[in-house]
C-alpha cells in the first residue's frame, strides 16, 4: 500500500494477520461452544455461560495476566507446548492471536448463539418428516439458515479482534515486527515526543477498517432479514 | 389400517388414548384446544416418543415400546403438513418441493407434475415462501408432504391459521386428495364443518383420551359430541345415494335410510351425498303429513327421547325397519310440551319434516360411514 509508510503497512499487515489467527482459533471453539449453550440442558450451563463471558467483564490486562501464568515459558501449558511441540506463544504473533481470540471469544459465542436460536426447530423437525437424517438437516437446514448470522458474527468479532489492546501486550509484549498491531503501534507513537501526527494517521486508519467492517456485517445482517422476508 | 396407543405424561397433562381407522379414508380428531391432537400426530410421525404404547400402519410397527421397535421420524414414510406451514425460508417452492421429492425412500407414485398439477403450484414454483399467502403456503406443504411418497398423511389443523376465504381455497384440495389418492389421513381439527366435509371416521378427544369414535354418522349423534359443539350445531349426518334428477323441478333426489330427500345440489347418481339435518330444523309429526310447504319428510321409528335442558332430543331410526336403530337415525329438538301432547316415546312411529339441508360434500369414491 503506497500511501502507508513501511511502519504502517507493517502494523496493517500484522493487525490483520493476528485477526485472522484468532478466527481459526475462535471460530470452531465457539460454534461448539454456543451449539452445547443453545441446544443442551445440563448441569453446569451456567457455569459455562459465565466463564464464556468472563473476557467481556474483566479487565483485559487480566486476561493477558492470565494468559501469562497458563501459556508462559514456566505456565502448565506453555512449558508443555514448548517442551513437547516445540510450540512458543510468548512474545509472537501467534500468543498475540490467542489472546486476541479469548477476548472477541463472548462476542462469537452471542453472535452465533442468536443465529442457532432465530432458526425455528419446526423446520428441522419438518426436514425430518421428509425423509432427512441427522447430517443431512445439518447440512441442508441448519447450518445455511444460521450461516448469515455466523457470518455477521464473525465479522463483528474480526473488526473488534483488529483493536485488542490490553490482553495483547500484557501477554506478548510490544515487539515491533512480530506483535506490534495497529492499536500497539498506535500506544507507540503516543509515547515518543512528536509522534501526534503518525498516532493522527494510525488512528484514521482504524477508524476506516472499523467502519469496513461493521458495513459488511450489517450487509449480511440484512441479506438475512431479506431471504426471511422480515 | 392405522392402530393407535399410546400413553404420555407431560407435566400436568396426561395422554392416553387408542384408536384405530381403517385405510383408505380419512380419519379427524375432533376436539377442543389442548386435548392432546397435535401430541398424538407428533407421536404417530415419530417426532415425540410415548411413554408406552404401539403405532402400527398396516403390516409395519411403526413403534413398540414392549418390542423396542422406534423407527426414526426420517424413515417412516409418513407425510405430515404443519399448522404453520414450516416450509423452508432458504429455498422457493420449487425447491422446497424437491427436497421432498429427492428424499423420497419409496417408489414413486405421485408424480411431481401431478401433485404440482393436482394443487395449482405451477405459478408459485419460483417464488420465495415469505412471498406466498397463508393459502398458498399450505397448499405447497401438502404438495411438499405428498411428494414423500407418504404411506399415511398426517393434516395439523391446516387450515386453522386461514381466513374464511381461504380455508375455502384449501379444502377442495384436500377433497381431491382424499377422492383421487386415496391416501389414509389423520386430519386434526377443531372446527366441525371441515370434519365434516373431510372425515370418514371421528376420534372425539377430550383432555388427553379418546371419549368416543366410530362413522361420521354415528358420532353425530353422540351426546359428548352434541356438548362439545353446542345445542345449535347439533345434528345428524347421513351419507345419501343420488337417485337421480326431479323431471320438473331440478332438485336432486338423494336416498336416506328407506325415505328420500330433495336437494338443491348437482351430483351424479349413484355419487354419495353428505347431509346435515340440524335438530333445531326437524319437525315431528305422528300422522303422515299433508297441506304442507315442506316437501321433505322421512318416516321414521323413535329410538330415545332425551332431555336436553329446556326442550327433548328425539331420536328418528329413518331406515324402514323395525326400529331398532341399525339404520340411518336423525335427530329432532322439540319442546316438551311437544313431547308430551304427541306422547312421543320409543318405537313410536313419526314422520321426521325436514325444513333444511345442508351439504357437507360429496364423497363420489362413497368411502362408507362406518
Amino acid at each position: 500500500m503506497i500511501w502507508l509508510s513501511p511502519d504502517e503497512s507493517e502494523a496493517l499487515h500484522l493487525s490483520l494477520s493476528v485477526a485472522l489467527r484468532s478466527l481459526v482459533i475462535s471460530v470452531p471453539a465457539a460454534l461448539i461452544v454456543a451449539w452445547i449453550l443453545t441446544r443442551r440442558r445440563f448441569l453446569g450451563h451456567t457455569l459455562l455461560d459465565v466463564v464464556v463471558h468472563l473476557p467481556l467483564v474483566l479487565p483485559p490486562v487480566a486476561v493477558g495476566y492470565g494468559l501469562l501464568l497458563l501459556f508462559g515459558a514456566r505456565g502448565p501449558i506453555g512449558g508443555w507446548l514448548k517442551s513437547a511441540l516445540g510450540i512458543q506463544l510468548i512474545f509472537t504473533r501467534n500468543g498475540a492471536a490467542l489472546a486476541t481470540a479469548v477476548m472477541s471469544f463472548p462476542l462469537m459465542v452471542r453472535a452465533i448463539r442468536i443465529s442457532l436460536e432465530s432458526i425455528d426447530r419446526g423446520l428441522e423437525d419438518a426436514a425430518r418428516t421428509l425423509g432427512a437424517g441427522a447430517i443431512d438437516r445439518l447440512a441442508t437446514i441448519t447450518v445455511p439458515l444460521m450461516l448469515p448470522g455466523l457470518l455477521a458474527g464473525v465479522i463483528t468479532a474480526f473488526s473488534a479482534a483488529l483493536g485488542e489492546f490490553g490482553a495483547v501486550i500484557t501477554f506478548v509484549s510490544n515487539i515491533p515486527g512480530e506483535t506490534r498491531t495497529l492499536p500497539l503501534a498506535l500506544y507507540s507513537a503516543l509515547q515518543e515526543p512528536g509522534g501526534e501526527h503518525a498516532a493522527a494517521r494510525l488512528a484514521m486508519l482504524s477508524v476506516i477498517l472499523g467502519i469496513g467492517g461493521l458495513s459488511v456485517a450489517e450487509w449480511f445482517a440484512r441479506r438475512v432479514r431479506r431471504m426471511l422476508g422480515r | 389400517m392405522l392402530s393407535v396407543t399410546a400413553v404420555k405424561q407431560r407435566e400436568a397433562f396426561r395422554l392416553d388414548v387408542s384408536f384405530d381407522s381403517p385405510a383408505p379414508g380419512v380419519v379427524a380428531l375432533f376436539g377442543p384446544s389442548g386435548c392432546g391432537k397435535t401430541t398424538i400426530v407428533n407421536i404417530i410421525a415419530g417426532l415425540l416418543r410415548p411413554d408406552r404404547g404401539r403405532v402400527a400402519l398396516g403390516e409395519t410397527v411403526l413403534f413398540d415400546r414392549d418390542l423396542k421397535i422406534d423407527v426414526p421420524a426420517e424413515k417412516r414414510g409418513i407425510g405430515y403438513v404443519f399448522q404453520d406451514a414450516r416450509l423452508f425460508p432458504h429455498m422457493n417452492v420449487a425447491a422446497n418441493l424437491r427436497f421432498a421429492e429427492r428424499r423420497a425412500a419409496r417408489t414413486r407414485v405421485i408424480g411431481f407434475d401431478r401433485v404440482v398439477g393436482m394443487l395449482g403450484l405451477q405459478p408459485l414454483m419460483t417464488r420465495r415462501v415469505h412471498q406466498l399467502s397463508g393459502g398458498e403456503k399450505q397448499r405447497v406443504a401438502i404438495g411438499r408432504a405428498l411428494l414423500t411418497q407418504p404411506r399415511l398423511m398426517l393434516l395439523d389443523e391446516p387450515l386453522a391459521s386461514l381466513d374464511r376465504e381461504r380455508r375455502e381455497e384449501v379444502l377442495p384440495y384436500l377433497e381431491t386428495l382424499r377422492d383421487q389418492l386415496g391416501l389414509p389421513m389423520v386430519y386434526v381439527s377443531h372446527r366441525f364443518d371441515e370434519v365434516l366435509r373431510l372425515a370418514t371416521r371421528i376420534v372425539l378427544m377430550q383432555s388427553g383420551s379418546a371419549l368416543a369414535q366410530g362413522g361420521i354418522g354415528t358420532i353425530s349423534l353422540d351426546r359428548r359430541l352434541r356438548a362439545m359443539i353446542g345445542p345449535d350445531s347439533v345434528g345428524a349426518v347421513v351419507d345419501g345415494t343420488v337417485l337421480g334428477r326431479e323431471p320438473g323441478g331440478g332438485l336432486l333426489r338423494v336416498r336416506i335410510g328407506s325415505g328420500e330427500l330433495q336437494v338443491n345440489a348437482a351430483s351424479p347418481s349413484g355419487a354419495t351425498l353428505r347431509v346435515q339435518m340440524l335438530a333445531r330444523d326437524i319437525i315431528v309429526a305422528t300422522r303422515k303429513p299433508e297441506f304442507l310447504s315442506v316437501r321433505n319428510h322421512l318416516k321414521g321409528i323413535v329410538t330415545a327421547v332425551e332431555d336436553d335442558g329446556a326442550s327433548d332430543l328425539i331420536s328418528i331410526d329413518v331406515g324402514g325397519g323395525g326400529g331398532d336403530g341399525s339404520g340411518p337415525t336423525i335427530l329432532a329438538r322439540i319442546t316438551k310440551a311437544a313431547t308430551r301432547e304427541l306422547a312421543i316415546a320409543p318405537a313410536k312411529p313419526v314422520w321426521a319434516l325436514v325444513k333444511s339441508v345442508a351439504l357437507r360434500g360429496v364423497t363420489s369414491a362413497g368411502f362408507p360411514g362406518e
